[in-house]
């Protein structure tokens, strides 16, 4: 075995004086300045900065909800007053790396990020969504569906405007996925097996969701009853709380500002 | 029964050294192979720039023709950028993905005299792929800079660094922060 056994990286070494420089910047960026990322989301819409009313939220989140049992896509939405200095996109990635919206495997998720006193939006876009949903197109939903709303002081209807665009983009890359079924015949089974394990799983999380209920004597919570996989993908706790699948995103999408 | 002991005792030692060097080692490869991973994804996203920047060079052309010294540097460094990562160098490669960073800069900057152009909607959509480009390129240096961390930890810390000295692996650098790789190289608009 020869001394070196990653060799290209070996031609960068003698920047090493940057190392030090580098473990502290990577550092800092991760802990000290950077403005911390709600840790899950109150729901798919998350308002911390009371522009929208509770039945606005309730109406986005129905919403969303019902796109979330039709495609299986997940879009999440978060106001918040203000970035104090950080940058957006990084705020955005970083929240994206934490809600992990969007199934796992399908990446399919996207968040629709509004920063209320910087008037700046932005709209993350997961892995799987990248093709139905490129740069140009967000950036245009931004500047044509959102932006002109909220200059307006419509931040419900412009929210909503942009979730539709959203919505209508995406729905096309899902019907496009089944057709691109090749390889072997465990490929074609894997989905089937996961399906079943998934089901297993699913029934006994319900049976015992029941039972809490029973004893809770209410309902209220949009996973309550409803969609399939609404319940499913909520994760696994009590209910109520809404979390990401285990979507992975890559820093795709557009930002704006109105 | 001693001289058993005697024999054994080593023998398991021994034995043991080596099946936990065997995961050291292979824990060593794996995290150099997620640094090799994490490094290609950075080179996908200059590729990704690489490719938008003939449209965006004939979109601006069209508006601002007495700019054709910046569209030419930013032609020519992308083509020099190509052949440096086509060399394989990548210490070349880096620096020339650095010099059409900047002169992309450059052109941004110059496009802002141009009110016609800037409202274009071909242009538009393209300055959305571009700064998604560039925050692409920085989301893939963090990542990249992480993976590497962890690797280094590795190669650092007993008892990674006992078997790093033997088989060779070596420390890496990250990327640079002079080359502000939290904030995207923002091209200002």
């Amino acid at each position: 075995m020869k001394g070196r056994i990653f060799e290209p990286f070996a031609l960068l070494r003698w920047k090493g004086r940057y190392l030090l420089a580098g473990l502290i910047f990577v550092l800092t960026s991760s802990f000290s300045f950077a403005l911390e990322v709600p840790s899950r989301p109150e729901g798919r819409v998350t308002d911390q900065t009371r522009t929208l009313s509770p039945s606005e939220i309730g109406a986005l989140d129905r919403k969303l909800a019902n796109f979330e049992g039709e495609t299986t896509n997940q879009i999440a939405v978060l106001l918040i007053p203000s970035l104090e200095g950080d940058s957006l996109e990084d705020y955005s990635i970083r929240l994206a790396e934490k809600w992990k919206i969007g199934q796992r495997g399908r990446n399919n998720g996207a968040i629709l990020l509004i920063v209320q006193n910087d008037h700046k939006i932005r709209i993350e876009v997961g892995y799987g969504l990248e093709g139905a949903l490129p740069d140009a197109l967000t950036g245009t939903i931004i500047r044509n569906e959102i932006a002109p709303r909220f200059r307006a002081g419509q931040f419900y209807q412009g929210i909503e405007a942009g979730i539709d665009a959203i919505m209508a983009a995406t729905k096309g890359e899902y019907k496009a996925r089944p057709q691109e079924k090749r390889g072997s015949l465990l490929a074609s089974w894997l989905p089937f097996l996961i399906l079943l394990v998934f089901f297993g799983f699913f029934a006994v999380a319900a049976s015992q969701a029941r039972r809490r209920h029973y004893h809770s004597g209410g309902s209220g919570g949009w996973t309550s009853g409803g969609g399939f996989f609404g319940g499913g993908f909520s994760g696994g706790d009590s209910g109520g709380g809404f979390s990401g699948g285990g979507g992975s995103f890559g820093g795709g999408g557009a930002s704006g500002s109105w | 029964m001693s001289k058993a002991a005697v024999i054994l005792i080593p023998l398991v030692i021994i034995g043991v050294l080596i099946i936990g060097g065997f995961g050291i080692y292979n824990g060593l490869v794996s995290s150099q192979e997620e640094v090799k991973t994490s490094w290609a994804q950075v080179e996908n996203q200059y590729q990704r720039r690489a490719d938008l920047i003939p449209n965006l060079v004939e979109t601006v052309k069209g508006y601002a023709q007495q700019e054709k010294s910046v569209l030419e540097e930013v032609t020519r460094l992308r083509s020099q950028w190509g052949e440096a990562r086509q060399s394989g160098d990548i210490n070349k490669s880096l620096q020339a993905a650095q010099g059409l960073e900047n002169a992309l800069g450059r052109l941004m900057i110059v496009v802002e005299r141009y009110p016609e152009l800037k409202s274009n909607q071909n242009f538009m959509k393209l300055q959305d792929q571009l700064e998604g480009t560039e925050n692409r390129i920085s989301v893939e240096r963090k990542r990249f800079n992480e993976t590497v961390l962890n690797y280094n930890k590795k190669v650092r810390t007993f008892p990674g660094a006992l078997f790093a000295g033997i088989f060779g692996f070596e420390r890496m650098p990250l990327f640079e922060a002079e080359q502000d790789a939290k904030k995207a190289p923002k091209v200002k608009f």
